[in-house]
C-alpha cells in the first residue's frame, strides 16, 4: 500500500462560545495553523475533506457548501464526512484514502463544530416518529453502560474521578484546551454535582466551539518536508448497529474488532508495550478504563487497574490523553480529529508542554453513535 | 491503477420513513442478487444522506439497521448525494483495503418543503435569513442564461417535453412558477433510494459477464456565493469532466439536472453533443439521484446497450458541486 503521513496539524483555541469568529473564521484559524505547521501553501492542497457532526448543531444544511471558498476548496474536490461522534477520525481516514489511492499528493482534512451557533440539546432532542424517546442527553445514555462496567468488574468508584483529575491537569498544559484546571483534585471532583449517576459534573466533557485541521501527504510530500512527519502506519474503521441481540455497550464488538485489525495492520502484537501514547475518545471519565480494555491495552476488568495505578498519566507506561482529551475540549465534530492530530503531534515531537518524552508510536481513537462507530489510526516517527 | 467495475444497481422510487430502513432492505437484496454476492462478502459500505432532509440529527445511524451489521462492518457515510459515497468507495478499492463495496443513498424529500429546506444550504449569515427557496435561486440562474442568449425558454420546454412527450408549445402556454421557470422546468420532488455494488478486477469478472468498468471519476466544487461566480458556466462540472476523461466518444450520458435549464448548461459544460443519448431519470430523489445516474449509466453498459457511458451528479445551489464518472465495457 502507498505510504501516507501527517505533514502538519492545527487547531483553534476551544471555548464555550467563539463569538469572535464565524464558522469560516473558526475553520480558517485551524487550517492556517496546519498549513504553517506543515510548510504547505494553498496551491499545494489537491483536495479538502470536511467532517462535522449533525448539521442541526449549527442550523446549516451541508455547511461545507457555503464554506467551500473559505476552506480553500473552491475549484477543488471537496468531500463532507459525517459518521456521528467518530466523524473527526473518519475525516482523517477518508483523507488518508485519497493519498493511499494515489489520486492526490496533499489533502487537507478539517473538522469543526460551532455549537454556540445553535442549541445542541435541541438538535439532539427531535423526536422521530415510532422511536422510543430517551430524552436523557449523551450522559444519560452512557451512564448505564458505565454502571454496568463498574458492576461487572467491581471497580472502585474513585477511578472515574482519577481520570478527570489527570485529564484536566493535562489540559492545563495545553494552550488550546477549553478547560484548564491545574488545581483540580480528587476531592473537588467528588464534591462536584452528580449529573447522571455515576457521572459527576467534573467527569463530563464540555460543549465547545472549535476546529482542527491536518495536512496529509504522500511519500514524496513527506520526504520533501524538512520537519518530522507522522507516518500513518495503520487505520481501521468498524460499524455495528446501535442495538442488537448480544450488543455489549461496555465492550462493543465493533471497537474490539477495529482495534484487532489496527494492531495487525501496524504489526503491533503487544499494544501496551509497543504504543508510547494514546489519544482516546473519553467524553465521560469512565470511558478511559472501558476503552483501554476494548482496545486491547488491558484484559477484561484490568482497565481500571491500569488507570488506578497511575500508568496512564504523562510519564506513565501508557500516557492517555496528555492533551487533556475530550474531557477538556469537545467541539463534537472536531473531537475525533483532535485525537488523531494530537497523536500525530506527539510522534512529530511538537506537543509542547504535554509532549510525552520519546514518543515514537501513538494511537488516535474516536467513537460515535451508541458506541457503534469506531475509527482509529496508529502513527509513528518511522513508516 | 487497479480496475474497478460496477456489477449491480438497484433503486426504489419511494421512501417509507426518514430512516430509510424499510426501503433499503429490498434494494440491498436486489443489488446483491445482481452482483451475485452475499452481504457478508461486501468489504466496504458507504452511504449518502442528509439530516436536514430527514428533519433529525444522525438520520443515517438507523439506516445501518438495514445492513445487518453483525458482525461489525467497515463502513462510512457522507452528508452528500451518494454519488460522492461512490467516489469514496471507489478509492477504498483502489487502496486495496477492500475488494468489494456497496454504496447506497436514500432520502425522503417529501417529508418537508424541499425547496424551502434547501435555502438552509446558503450562507447562514447573509443569504439564508432571506429564505431564498431553491426554485428562486435556480430561476436567477436561468434568467442570466436566457439574457446571455445561451438558450431560449422554448429550448427548456423541449428538454421537458423529451421526457414527458408533451408539446413544447403547449408547455410554454403555462404560467410561470418562478419567472422564467414553469412547472415543467422543475424536476418532480421525489422520495427514493439507490444502491450500487462495486468490485475490483477479477472479482467483478467472476460476478458478471459484462461489468461496467470505471474509466474515470472526478469531482469539484465552485464557490457558493451567487454573486461570486458566473452562474451561466459550470466550471466545476467542466473540470470534473476533463479529469474523468469525458470525451466525444460516449454513447450515452445520465445527467443529474434538477431543472431543465441546468441540463442545457451541463451539456455545454460537459461537452456533450447532440449525438449523445441523454438519460434523465424522472424526478430528483435527493441524495440518491446522483448515484442513480451512475447506476443508470452502468446499466447501459451491463445490458450491452452502450459501450461507453458517462454519469453526472450535482449538489448545492445552482449546480455548485459536480461529479462526473465515465465507464466502459472494457477495463
Amino acid at each position: 500500500m502507498r505510504r501516507a503521513a501527517v505533514l502538519g496539524t492545527g487547531q483553534t483555541h476551544h471555548r464555550t462560545r467563539r463569538t469572535d469568529v464565524s464558522m469560516a473564521g473558526l475553520c480558517r484559524e485551524a487550517i492556517d495553523r496546519a498549513l504553517t505547521d506543515s510548510g504547505t501553501t494553498w496551491d499545494q492542497i489537491d483536495a479538502v475533506v470536511l467532517g462535522k457532526a449533525p448539521d442541526l448543531f449549527e442550523g446549516v444544511m451541508m455547511p461545507e457548501l457555503f464554506l467551500a471558498d473559505a476552506i480553500g476548496a473552491a475549484g477543488k474536490p471537496l468531500l463532507r464526512v459525517h459518521t456521528a461522534g467518530s466523524v473527526g477520525g473518519a475525516t482523517a481516514l477518508v483523507a488518508t484514502s485519497l493519498i493511499r489511492a494515489g489520486v492526490h499528493r496533499r489533502v487537507l482534512a478539517v473538522a469543526f463544530e460551532k455549537q454556540s451557533e445553535s442549541n445542541a440539546m435541541w438538535a439532539l432532542s427531535i423526536q422521530p416518529p415510532f422511536t422510543a424517546p430517551i430524552g436523557a442527553g449523551a450522559g444519560g445514555y452512557f451512564a448505564p453502560h458505565i454502571r454496568s462496567y463498574i458492576r461487572r468488574f467491581d471497580a472502585p468508584e474513585h477511578v472515574g474521578a482519577m481520570v478527570a483529575v489527570k485529564d484536566r491537569r493535562n489540559g492545563a498544559l495545553n494552550p488550546y484546551a477549553h478547560l484548564r484546571q491545574p488545581d483540580i483534585s480528587l476531592e473537588s471532583v467528588r464534591r462536584s454535582p452528580m449529573l447522571w449517576d455515576p457521572i459527576r459534573y467534573d467527569e463530563t466533557c464540555p460543549s465547545s466551539d472549535g476546529a482542527c485541521a491536518l495536512v496529509i501527504g504522500d511519500q514524496e510530500a513527506a520526504d520533501r518536508s524538512d520537519r518530522q512527519v507522522a507516518w500513518i502506519r495503520a487505520t481501521a474503521m468498524r460499524t455495528e448497529p446501535t442495538f442488537y441481540s448480544g450488543k455489549d455497550h461496555v465492550n462493543p464488538r465493533a471497537g474490539a474488532e477495529a482495534a484487532r485489525a489496527l494492531w495487525e495492520a501496524a504489526g503491533i502484537t503487544d499494544p501496551l508495550n509497543e504504543v508510547d501514547v494514546a489519544e482516546i475518545y473519553v467524553p465521560f471519565s469512565w470511558f478511559e478504563p472501558m476503552w483501554l480494555e476494548n482496545l486491547g491495552f488491558a484484559g477484561p476488568g484490568r482497565g481500571w487497574k491500569l488507570t488506578e495505578s497511575g500508568e496512564t498519566g504523562i510519564g506513565g507506561r501508557l500516557p492517555v490523553n496528555p492533551s487533556g482529551g475530550v474531557l477538556c475540549s469537545n467541539p463534537i465534530g472536531a473531537s475525533g480529529l483532535l485525537r488523531f492530530a494530537e497523536a500525530a503531534m506527539q510522534v512529530m515531537g511538537r506537543a509542547g508542554e504535554h509532549q510525552v518524552e520519546g514518543a515514537a508510536t501513538a494511537l488516535g481513537h474516536a467513537y460515535g453513535g451508541g458506541s457503534q462507530f469506531f475509527s482509529m489510526w496508529v502513527v509513528g516517527r518511522r513508516p | 491503477m487497479s480496475d474497478v467495475a460496477i456489477i449491480g444497481f438497484a433503486a426504489s422510487d419511494h421512501s417509507i420513513t426518514t430512516s430509510g430502513v424499510e426501503t433499503l432492505v429490498p434494494v440491498f437484496e436486489d443489488v446483491l442478487a445482481q452482483a451475485g454476492l452475499g452481504r457478508r462478502e461486501i468489504g466496504f459500505w458507504c452511504s449518502g444522506s442528509s439530516d436536514y432532509l430527514a428533519g433529525r440529527a444522525f438520520s443515517f445511524v438507523n439506516a445501518v439497521d438495514a445492513i445487518g451489521a453483525v458482525p461489525p462492518i467497515a463502513e462510512s457515510h457522507v452528508e452528500m448525494d451518494a454519488a460522492w459515497a461512490f467516489y469514496e468507495a471507489y478509492l477504498k478499492i483502489l487502496t486495496g483495503e477492500a475488494e468489494t463495496a456497496l454504496v447506497y443513498g436514500f432520502g425522503k424529500s417529501t417529508a418537508g418543503e424541499l425547496h424551502r429546506v434547501l435555502a438552509l444550504q446558503l450562507d447562514p449569515y447573509t443569504v439564508a435569513p432571506l429564505w431564498p427557496d431553491a426554485i428562486s435561486v435556480a430561476a436567477l440562474q436561468a434568467r442570466l442564461a436566457l439574457e446571455a442568449g445561451l438558450f431560449t425558454e422554448r429550448d427548456m420546454a423541449v428538454v421537458a417535453a423529451r421526457d414527458s412527450g408533451a408539446d413544447p408549445e403547449e408547455l410554454l402556454g403555462h404560467p410561470y412558477l418562478s419567472d422564467p421557470l414553469r412547472a415543467h422546468d422543475v424536476a418532480r420532488v421525489k422520495d427514493g433510494a439507490a444502491a450500487v455494488v462495486l468490485a475490483a478486477g477479477e472479482r467483478a469478472r467472476r460476478s458478471r459477464s459484462r461489468p461496467a468498468w470505471i474509466s474515470g471519476i472526478a469531482h469539484r466544487v465552485d464557490p457558493q456565493g451567487l454573486g461570486e461566480r458566473d452562474l451561466t458556466a459550470v466550471p466545476s462540472a467542466s473540470a470534473a469532466a476533463r479529469d474523468a476523461g469525458l470525451d466525444a466518444r460516449v454513447d450515452v450520458a445520465a445527467l443529474h439536472a434538477p431543472f431543465t435549464h441546468q441540463e442545457l448548461l451541463l451539456r455545454a459544460a460537459l461537452g456533450i453533443s447532440e449525438n449523445v443519448r441523454v438519460v434523465r431519470p424522472d424526478g430528483d430523489a435527493m441524495f440518491s439521484a446522483g448515484l442513480s445516474r451512475i447506476g443508470a449509466a452502468a446499466e447501459e453498459i451491463m445490458s450491452g446497450r452502450a459501450d461507453r457511458a458517462a454519469a453526472h451528479a450535482t449538489s448545492g445551489p445552482a449546480l455548485q458541486q459536480n461529479l462526473v464518472c465515465t465507464m466502459g465495457a472494457t477495463p
